[in-house]
C-alpha cells in the first residue's frame, strides 16, 4: 500500500497494461516524450519505445479512427484526448463509428478501444478548455462512459477499461490529478457499471463524481460536525448507469441530492434524478435536488469560474435547506 | 465532361490468365445483377431507406479486390462507402446474406441491424461499409495499425468517393498513415459527382491524386472502368504497402450509371454523358477482352448466365428468410 497521486495511478495503470499484454499500446498528442500536457504518461516513451507509446499529428479524428481500427483487429489501444473538449472535433468517430460499429455489424467484432479525456474546471483554461463534456455521450449505447473521483478508482477503472471488450471513455479530472490516496501494490481489478457507495449515512443520499465528489466529501464533514450525516455515492460509471446502487441508498435515506459540474439540461445528474424519481417516489420524503452550473459557458476570471462550480458551501447549504423541510 | 478513358477497348495483360479475367467477369456480373435485383426490390418497397448502388463501377472493386487477394494474408481487410454493395461482395461476402441484409433479415451479414448501407463480413475481411463520407479513413489507418505493431504482412484497402477528399478526414488519415508508414491502400472512386454535385465544381485541381503529393506518397490515376488496369495499379500499391512502403493514393476514374440514390434521377447530368460513358462499361470491355483471347460468344455468355443464375437464386432464398425477432432488438449493444 502506498499513497499516490491520482497522476500516478494513471501512469501507473498504463505502464502496468502495457507491461501485461502487448497488445496495448498508448497514442495521443504530445503523450510520448513530452510525456503529455498533465505528465500522466511521463516516462511511459522510454520504458515501452515510440512504437508503443505513439506521439501522434494534432488529428483527433486520425487518433479516434486508428484507435476503432487497431480495436478491430484485436489491440488494446489507449488514446489520449489531451482535452475533453476535442472530442467534438472527432464527435463522429466516438458517436457514429465507436459506438455503433458492433449493433451495426450484427456482433461480429466489438471495439476493444479506451479513449482518456482530460475533463473538467477550476483551473483557468476557459470556455473551451475546461468542460466536463461527459453528458455529450449519455445518449449513445455500445459506449461505456467513466468518471474515476479517487486514486484507486482512477486506476482500477483505467485497468478495468482496457481490458473490457467495449469501447470506453475514460474522463479523468484535471483539477484531481495532485490529490493523493492508497493504492494497494496488487491493485484489485475493479468491475466497471459499478456504483460506489463512499460514506455511509442515513439523512440524504448525495450522488457525485470527480471534482464534485471530493467537493461532496468535504460538505460531508461540515455536515456531521451538527449532525447531519449524508451518504455519499460515487456512480464511477454513468453508461450504463447504476441506479440499483442509487436506489437502494435513497430507500434508506429517504433523500437524493445530484451535484455535477455542468449545466443540468441534459445532463447524467437530471437523468439519475428521473431515474430515482421514477421507480423510487415511495421513497422519497421531498423533491430530489440537482444541484448543477449555471446555463453559461465556462469563464475564464478565478472569481467567475469559481462562482461558476457549485461550491462545497453551496452544497453544505443544499443539503441543509432539504433536510430542513 | 472532364474525362472519359483513352480509349474503348481495355489493353490485355499477359500476367493474367483466361481464368484469372473469367473469375472477375463473374464477379462484375453478379454485383451487376446484384444491383439490378436491390433496384428492382426497392421499387416493390421490399428495401427500407436508401440505397446506393454501385453499377458502372465493378471494375474498380472487383479489380483492386483480386489485388488484396493475390499473396494476401489473413489478416487483409477492406473498408468502403455506403455505396458497398460490390465491395463487400468483391471480398467474396455470400450473395444470399448480402441480399438478405438489404431486406433486413435475420440471415442477413449483419442480422438486419446494418442494412444497405452497412454491409459487412469480418470473415472475408470487409471490415464494414460506413455511412458517413470519410469516416472509415482513419478507421482504415486504425487496421493498418494493428498491422504494424503485431509485425504481419496485413494492408487495408479503403475505397472511398471523390466527394471524401474535400472532408477533413481524408487529409488526417492520409498525413498519419504516412508519417507512419502504415499499410494502407486509399482507393478512390472518383465517378465525377458527390452526390449531386460535379467534382469540378467542388474541388479546385483537376487531379485527386494530386493531393499524394501533399502527404509525401504516391498518387496514381488510373481508368477505373479497366479492370486490367485497376488490378495492375492496386497491386503495385498492395505489394509497396505489404514491404513496409507505406500507403499509396490511388484515383480510379469511373462513373455510376444510376443517380447517387434511390431518390435522385441525375437529372444534373449533361445530356448524352451517361450514354457515352456506357460505351466504357467495365463490364463490356471485359467481354471484349475474353473474345480478344479468343474465348468464344457464348463462353461469355454463359459467364453472365451463370452470374445471373447465382443472383437469382440467392435473391429466392434471402427473400425466403425470417425477418429477425424482437429480441434481436437489445442484442449486440455491448460485448
Amino acid at each position: 500500500m502506498s499513497q499516490v497521486t491520482y497522476r500516478e495511478a494513471i501512469r501507473r495503470a498504463l505502464a502496468d497494461a502495457l507491461a501485461a499484454d502487448p497488445r496495448v499500446l498508448v497514442l495521443g498528442e504530445d503523450i510520448g516524450a513530452a510525456g503529455g500536457v498533465f505528465k500522466a504518461t511521463a516516462g511511459l516513451s522510454d520504458e515501452f519505445g515510440s512504437d508503443r507509446v505513439r506521439d501522434t499529428p494534432i488529428s483527433e479524428q486520425a487518433i479516434i479512427g486508428a484507435t476503432i481500427g487497431s480495436a478491430l483487429k484485436g489491440l488494446r489501444p489507449v488514446a489520449e484526448l489531451m482535452f475533453a473538449d476535442f472530442a467534438a472535433v472527432c464527435f463522429d468517430q466516438i458517436a457514429n463509428q465507436m459506438a455503433k460499429y458492433r449493433y451495426m455489424t450484427g456482433g461480429q467484432v466489438s471495439v476493444p478501444a479506451t479513449v482518456r479525456l482530460v475533463n473538467g474546471a477550476g483551473n483557468g483554461f476557459g470556455s473551451q478548455h475546461s468542460q466536463a463534456v461527459e453528458n455529450w455521450f449519455l445518449g449513445f449505447p455500445g459506449l461505456i462512459v467513466v468518471t474515476p473521483g479517487c486514486v484507486a478508482d482512477a486506476y482500477g477503472l483505467l485497468r478495468a477499461a482496457i481490458a473490457d471488450e467495449n469501447p470506453v471513455l475514460y474522463f479523468e479530472h484535471k483539477g484531481l490529478y495532485n490529490i493523493k490516496g492508497e493504492l494497494p501494490d496488487s491493485a484489485p481489478a475493479m468491475q466497471l457499471g459499478k456504483a460506489s457507495v463512499v460514506r455511509q449515512g442515513t439523512d440524504a443520499t448525495v450522488v457525485a463524481t470527480q471534482l464534485m465528489r471530493q467537493r461532496v466529501e468535504e460538505a460531508a464533514e461540515v455536515l456531521a460536525a451538527d449532525g447531519i450525516d449524508i451518504e455519499v455515492v460515487d456512480p464511477r460509471t454513468l453508461l450504463p448507469l447504476d441506479i440499483t446502487t442509487i436506489g437502494a441508498s435513497v430507500d434508506k435515506t429517504n433523500n437524493l441530492v445530484v451535484v455535477q459540474e455542468s449545466s443540468a439540461a441534459g445532463s447524467w445528474g437530471a437523468t439519475v434524478v428521473a431515474s430515482v424519481v421514477t421507480a423510487h417516489f415511495e421513497s422519497l420524503d421531498a423533491a430530489p435536488v440537482l444541484l448543477s452550473a449555471p446555463d453559461t459557458p465556462i469563464p475564464y476570471a478565478g472569481d467567475l469560474e469559481q462562482a461558476w462550480l457549485p461550491s462545497t458551501g453551496r452544497i453544505t447549504d443544499a443539503i441543509r435547506k432539504l433536510l430542513a423541510r | 465532361m472532364t474525362y472519359l478513358p483513352p480509349q474503348v477497348d481495355i489493353d490485355d495483360n499477359a500476367a493474367l490468365t483466361v481464368d484469372d479475367l473469367a473469375a472477375m467477369l463473374t464477379r462484375m456480373a453478379e454485383i451487376r445483377a446484384l444491383e439490378d435485383e436491390i433496384q428492382r426490390a426497392f421499387t416493390q418497397n421490399l428495401v427500407r431507406g436508401s440505397t446506393h448502388l454501385c453499377t458502372g463501377q465493378e471494375a474498380c472493386v472487383v479489380g483492386a479486390c483480386a489485388a488484396l487477394r493475390e499473396d494476401g494474408d489473413p489478416g487483409d481487410a477492406m473498408v468502403c462507402t455506403y455505396r458497398g454493395h460490390g465491395a463487400v461482395v468483391a471480398m467474396g461476402a455470400p450473395l444470399d446474406r448480402s441480399f438478405a441484409e438489404v431486406l433486413g433479415r435475420s440471415s442477413g451479414l449483419c442480422r438486419g441491424k446494418g442494412g444497405s448501407m452497412h454491409l459487412t463480413d469480418t470473415s472475408v475481411g470487409a471490415y464494414g461499409s460506413f455511412a458517413i463520407v470519410g469516416a472509415h479513413l482513419p478507421i482504415a489507418v486504425g487496421l493498418g495499425l494493428a498491422a504494424k505493431h503485431t509485425g504481419s504482412r496485413a494492408v487495408a484497402l479503403c475505397f472511398f468517393g471523390d466527394g471524401s477528399t474535400n472532408i477533413g478526414a481524408f487529409h488526417e488519415s492520409l498525413n498519419l498513415a504516412a508519417i507512419w508508414k502504415l499499410p494502407v491502400v486509399f482507393f478512390c472512386e472518383n465517378n465525377l459527382y458527390g452526390e449531386y454535385s460535379a467534382i469540378r465544381t467542388t474541388t479546385p485541381i483537376e487531379r485527386l491524386s494530386d493531393r499524394a503529393a501533399a502527404y509525401a506518397m504516391p498518387g496514381v490515376q488510373v481508368d477505373g472502368n479497366d479492370v486490367v488496369a485497376v488490378r495492375a495499379i492496386t497491386g503495385v500499391a498492395v505489394r509497396r504497402a505489404r514491404a513496409g512502403e507505406g500507403p499509396t493514393l490511388i484515383e480510379a476514374l469511373t462513373y455510376r450509371h444510376r443517380g447517387h440514390s434511390r431518390t435522385d434521377p441525375a437529372t444534373y447530368r449533361p445530356a448524352g454523358e451517361l450514354e457515352t460513358w456506357k460505351e466504357y462499361d467495365p463490364i463490356g470491355r471485359l467481354d471484349r477482352l475474353l473474345l480478344r483471347r479468343g474465348i468464344s460468344e457464348q463462353a461469355v455468355e454463359e459467364i453472365h448466365a451463370a452470374a445471373r443464375a447465382s443472383v437469382t437464386s440467392a435473391v429466392a432464398a434471402a427473400t425466403a428468410h425470417d425477418e429477425p425477432g424482437i429480441e434481436l432488438l437489445v442484442e449486440d449493444v455491448y460485448a
